[in-house]
């Protein structure tokens, strides 16, 4: 056991310098740099151009300036924001928490739902039930993600005025941020309502963002309780005389969910990039916006170190995932 | 393939010989109708491909065409529509119903040439990886899993920043985007079958490195890369749609399903037909695609046929 | 008696929750994330309203809703007749802001603004290096050549000296970037070590303090109470950010925000009939227009410029891209508001035979491919690049000139444009200050050619010589002359293709009062409340 892990470690170390390597090279190649972003139209005086640049030390050659960036990696330094000039690490963990809320909502929504659907649609193999459930899902993710919010939105918000159009809270409501969840903050603060508001602002970002992960669960979760029900095991269990109730739950489920494991895993890597659309719709000031605004402003700091820390997490939500796949499946842990 | 189960024969009916041992392509067409789904994905399929290869003479207009004096007429079933616009116009007064119909052409296009993009450079690097699993085969898959960290969405929108937008450089990002699935796919299949009887065979009757790999292998791992290329299919028409949508998708005035639904975000109050047709048609492609390969998989592969 | 008392107890009670109710906090819905709060780093509308319309002020301030100069933190001004000599006599009495993370010892004074203008003008200032980019506009307008000294007299009188006479002047002193900071604020912040919260925690005399702010969500201010021009009558101050512009309407009309700004031309007639809301407009000093490379084979020759100018129907693509009425079809460089003003220039009308017969003659073969540049994104001067492009595509084509339309992420464009690599490249112009010369000086000067942002790299010495002359001059009537002859040149040569001067619109609830549209997009809420 303790090989297979020591293993799976070791083939981080080189994917996390791939991943410094190409975020690095990736944004020097996009044409365009901070300083000409700053300046917009005005004119940009070429000796305050350089000075600029050698201020940012952007003027060094390429290879000196990647390895100034991992040195200061290793030391734990993420630098700053060229625009605002806030640690990266700051403004990270002050926007994470927001993206961090919403897709643990949406995984929530889409594990719930998914996994009930696909596991009454499994028992009910052929009827009603499971066609609509899967035809549904399966347009789940056909959908261009930024449409069905938009429509959702006019929908719910515009015309039915159920749920409010966009943003974290309602600002009236003076709330400090200090944990970053808005959830708990509200219920940390004496103010009353905002945790409900808190609340109904989640929703229906949270619907959005949960619809692809829910149609992938709610099939996955059907599929493989299918293979697992014509297993032999699941016939003794009947022929012992169990009630159906246990033998699917408690025989049939708990070897079902670990193919779904896997997609769990994978989901949370398009959840966060997911949130890029959703975060923009609902004006949910998260990690994806401000990436891609970084992006275009040549902040080099904030795209190097934000992309970085979230391939990280996502290497690490997949390497957890390996390793409670390995550990539920004796037959992973022993492959080459 | 199943064996043919021999019928015993009665000598007064003769029996047509081609019944008894039913083609591989008629056997799977076979497996593959029971699926209704599947069908009604391939005849939906079937209309955008013939609206895509004779959009000049099935549009009733120029999609470009603005006529300054019908700016957003709604469809002909509201008010204030006109047949001479079935489902109306956009902002600028050009036909919907011929955008759309252009539009198809467009994004079969991207779905086309992306997986293809993506679908040879990806078996060529699983072939590798996997027939070279010491050094060349960790190397690669290192790489393809540092593309997979990256989000997709990001690594889309930076390789369109390097490369400048435009259709071309859409369908790059796309297939470099969805590379690494295909290499791991891939690679995954041909350690399952390296081990296999046939493949030592092969080798030991003396077969070069480019034959064991093109022709003794890789048929035998065509199923799942098939089906995996038509959910990339679907799913590069939806992200040509999420590149336009930030703006750094094709050039005005290319009637991209993805960017008409983008520009037309500002309409959705007024004008709703302008931001939910495009977006309904893009629905139901990707949802013909996706059930297409359900039922293709399904035919495929008899151990999944009864899962799914 | 005592039921009496009772009574009068629960009145003042509920009175004074009812006050408490009462307290009514202005919520803005903005556009974008204010960059920093160091605002002589940066050059968005947005930032500016953020920082330098609340928190700051300046030796002089526009008059709300014009571009006339009003005292702020100078109370008068002497210049010399040579005009290169200012003499600035401040106000006295005025307070900087009191938060948790500073308390000021003195009233504001000329040491403070030495330390606003010297931190940008003077290498050996200990805050100057302490920029990330620099300081934009100081650098874009030539102040480090302009200014030769800023000195003080006593604790109450600055002196600037110039290098040259130049009429904007007084007007450029108006301007976000000359906003006056604490300098003891400046002090404190270095002896602790910690100079970078000078972009996160600004100090200054504005009419709001700095509260806080919640990235990309939120910017909260209250009421400066000391505030020498009275203090603000709303309780509290929020920017609300909200990108994306149905967005913002769509909280103006729930009551989440009581002001949008830049809401859409195309929603202005819906907002105005729905009579909760109420919108706010004027005839703005913005324009927006297409550049033609000068220097390129076919439009270096005025003939084909000329052409151009004749197939594209102006008068449509305001209509559409604006809505009627929201906007005036450009002629000139700057719009009809400003001094010097030609209006005998007129836009040609359109004929496309006459077009055609000028492009023959030219000798531009039919189906010429030419490029326009135009961001991906829309903004203040045109809200939608796309749709402008499209409408001038379809004009073009019945010309016989084929137009490639290259949309690209605005960084992008901005540093090809400034190459030269466009043929032609869409943009906009928002004025600065209401001088003639901060519209033709950056666009049309032969220095901007050389520089890059005059985009269409058109240097034309009669020009040239006009505009220098109008610049050091200062009586107006002069100037109007020189400018009005400027625009004749420009007219002949044309190097524009000009589209419009949008109006600017502020929507909001129809209970707000206090708030003064200004001609320079520039917001400020210091007498705006919620009724």
């Amino acid at each position: 056991m303790l090989s297979f892990i020591a293993r799976r470690l070791g083939l981080l170390i080189p994917t996390f310098f791939g991943i410094t390597l190409l975020t690095f090279a990736l944004i020097r190649l996009i044409p365009g740099d901070p300083v000409e972003v700053m300046m917009g139209e005005r004119r940009v005086d070429p000796e305050m151009h350089a000075q600029a640049m050698e201020r940012l030390g952007l003027n060094k050659p390429l290879p000196v300036q990647y390895l100034d960036y991992v040195g200061k990696l290793a030391q734990g330094d993420l630098g700053e924001s060229l625009r605002t000039r806030e640690s990266v690490w700051t403004e990270f963990l002050t926007l994470f928490p927001a993206t961090l809320e919403l897709s643990f909502a949406a995984l929530l929504f889409a594990g719930t739902v998914g996994l009930l659907a696909g596991v009454i649609a499994a028992l009910k193999r052929g009827s009603l039930f499971d066609h609509g459930v899967m035809g549904i899902s399966l347009a789940g993710y056909s959908m261009p993600i930024f449409w069905w919010g938009l429509i959702l939105i006019m929908f719910f918000s515009v015309s039915l005025g159920w749920t409010p159009v966009s943003g974290r809270i309602d600002l009236l409501y003076d709330i400090e941020p200090k944990t970053g969840f808005m959830l708990i903050d509200t219920l940390l603060s004496d103010e009353e309502g905002a945790f409900k508001d808190a609340v109904m602002h989640l929703i229906l970002p949270a619907i959005v963002l949960g619809t692809i992960p829910l149609a992938v669960i709610a099939r996955m979760t059907r599929s493989s309780m299918l293979e697992v029900l014509r297993e032999d095991y699941i016939r003794t269990a009947r022929a012992k005389g169990l009630s159906p109730a246990r033998v699917v739950f408690v025989h049939g489920l708990r070897n079902a969910l670990i193919p779904v494991l896997t997609v769990f895993g994978l989901q949370v890597g398009t959840l966060l990039a997911g949130a890029v659309l959703t975060e923009t719709i609902f004006s949910w000031p998260g990690v994806g916006k401000w990436l891609i605004e970084a992006i275009g402003a040549r902040d080099y700091p904030v795209v190097q170190n934000g992309i970085l820390l979230i391939a990280c997490l996502v290497i690490l939500v997949n390497f957890v995932v390996d390793i409670l796949y390995g550990l539920a499946n004796p037959r992973i842990r022993h492959q080459r | 393939m199943t064996s043919p189960i021999p019928k015993s024969v009665t000598p007064a009916s003769p029996v047509d010989r081609s019944l008894l041992y039913p083609s591989p392509y008629k056997e799977f067409w076979h497996a593959f109708s029971r699926n209704k789904g599947a069908v009604m994905g391939l005849a939906f399929m079937c209309l955008v491909v013939f609206c895509a290869l004779f959009a000049p003479w099935v549009a009733p207009h120029d999609p470009s065409e603005q006529y300054r004096d019908f700016l957003l007429t709604p469809p002909v079933w509201l008010e204030g529509g006109t047949w001479q616009f079935i489902l109306g116009t956009d902002e600028l007064g050009r036909d919907l119903l011929s955008r759309l119909i252009q539009g198809a052409r467009l994004s079969l296009l991207i779905g086309l040439s992306s997986v293809v993009m993506s679908l040879i450079p990806g078996i060529l690097l699983g072939l590798l990886a996997g027939f070279f699993p010491h050094l060349l085969g960790p190397s690669i898959m290192r790489l393809m899993d540092v593309m997979l960290a990256l989000p997709s969405l990001l690594l889309a929108v930076a390789i369109v920043a390097i490369l400048g937008p435009g259709l071309i450089n859409t369908v790059i990002a796309i297939a470099i985007v969805s590379l690494p699935s295909y290499v791991r796919l891939t690679r995954a299949a041909v350690m399952g079958e390296l081990n296999r009887d046939y493949v030592t065979a092969a080798r030991l009757a003396g077969a070069g490195l480019p034959r064991l790999m093109f022709v003794t292998v890789l048929p035998n791992c065509m199923a799942p890369l098939i089906v995996q290329a038509t959910l990339s299919f679907s799913s590069a028409i939806l992200d040509a749609a999420a590149l336009g949508f930030l703006g750094l998708g094709v050039q005005p005035p290319t009637p991209e399903w993805g960017t008409m639904l983008a520009s037309a975000r500002d309409y959705i109050e007024r004008a709703w037909w302008v931001v939910s047709l495009p977006g309904l048609t893009i629905l139901l492609s990707v949802l013909a695609i996706n059930l297409m390969g359900d039922g293709l998989r399904d035919a495929l592969d008899p151990k999944l046929k009864n899962a799914a | 008696m005592t039921s009496l008392a009772l009574r009068a107890a629960l009145a003042a009670i509920i009175l004074g929750t009812a006050g408490q109710l009462a307290a009514k906090p202005l919520v803005v819905c903005t556009e974008a994330s204010p960059e920093g709060f160091d605002v002589v780093q940066y050059t968005t509308a947005v930032t500016f309203d953020a920082t330098a319309e609340t928190v700051f002020n300046r030796l002089v301030d526009f008059r709300p809703g014009t571009t006339d100069i009003q005292p702020a933190l100078a109370e008068r001004w002497d210049i010399s007749p040579d005009g290169l000599t200012y003499t600035f006599h401040l106000r006295q009495g005025v307070k900087f802001h009191t938060t948790d993370y500073f308390t000021p010892t003195r009233d504001f004074n000329a040491d403070d603004v030495l330390w606003s203008l010297n931190r940008q003008l003077d290498p050996n200032h200990p805050w100057h290096a302490k920029t990330s980019v620099g300081y934009p506009y100081f650098e874009s307008m030539a102040f480090k050549d302009l200014l030769k000294s800023v000195e003080k007299t006593d604790e109450h009188t600055v002196v600037i000296t110039l290098t040259r006479p130049e009429a904007p002047f007084l007007r450029d002193m108006a301007m976000g970037f000359t906003s006056i900071y604490s300098a003891e604020y400046g002090d404190q912040l270095l002896k602790a070590g910690t100079t970078g919260e000078l972009n996160s925690k600004p100090i200054g005399t504005g009419p709001f303090i700095f509260q806080r702010y919640n990235k990309d969500a939120q910017v909260r201010y209250k009421p400066n109470p000391d505030y020498f021009r009275g203090k603000p009558p709303s309780d509290a101050l929020i920017f609300a950010i909200a990108t994306d512009s149905n967005v913002r309407l769509q909280k103006l009309r729930a009551n989440e925000c009581q002001v949008a700004l830049y809401p859409k031309p195309d929603d202005v007639p819906s907002m105005k009939a729905d009579p909760r809301l109420k919108v706010a407009e004027i005839e703005a000093l913005v324009t927006g227009y297409i550049a033609m490379n000068t220097e390129h084979k076919y439009l270096s020759d005025v003939r084909v410029r000329k052409a151009i100018n004749m197939a594209f129907d102006r008068q449509t693509h305001v209509d559409q891209l604006f809505g009627k009425g929201n906007a005036l079809v450009g002629v000139n460089p700057y719009p009809p508001t400003m001094i010097g003003y030609n209006s005998d220039n007129q836009n040609p009308p359109r004929d496309l035979a006459k077009a055609r017969e000028l492009l023959k003659e030219a000798g531009v073969p039919e189906g010429t491919v030419i490029t326009l540049f135009t961001r991906n994104g829309g903004g203040a001067t045109n809200p939608n690049p796309r749709l402008s492009a499209e409408m001038l595509q379809a004009d073009l084509k019945q010309i016989g000139l084929k137009l490639e339309i290259r949309v690209m992420e605005w960084a992008e464009m901005l540093r090809r444009a400034k190459k030269g690599e466009a043929d032609l490249v869409s943009t906009g112009w928002a004025g600065d200050n209401g001088d003639p010369d901060n519209f033709l000086s950056p666009l049309l000067s032969c220095d901007a050619a050389k520089t890059g942002e005059n985009y269409a790299r058109w240097c034309n010495s009669k020009f040239q010589e006009l505009i220098t002359r109008a610049r050091e001059v200062i009586d107006n009537d002069e100037r109007a002359r020189l400018y009005a002859e400027a625009l004749k040149v420009y007219d002949d040569d044309q190097p524009w293709i000009s589209m419009a001067h949008p109006k600017m619109f502020t929507a909001m609830r129809a209970n707000v009062e206090g708030y003064v549209i200004n001609p320079l997009t520039n917001n400020n809420f210091a007498t705006t409340k919620v009724k």
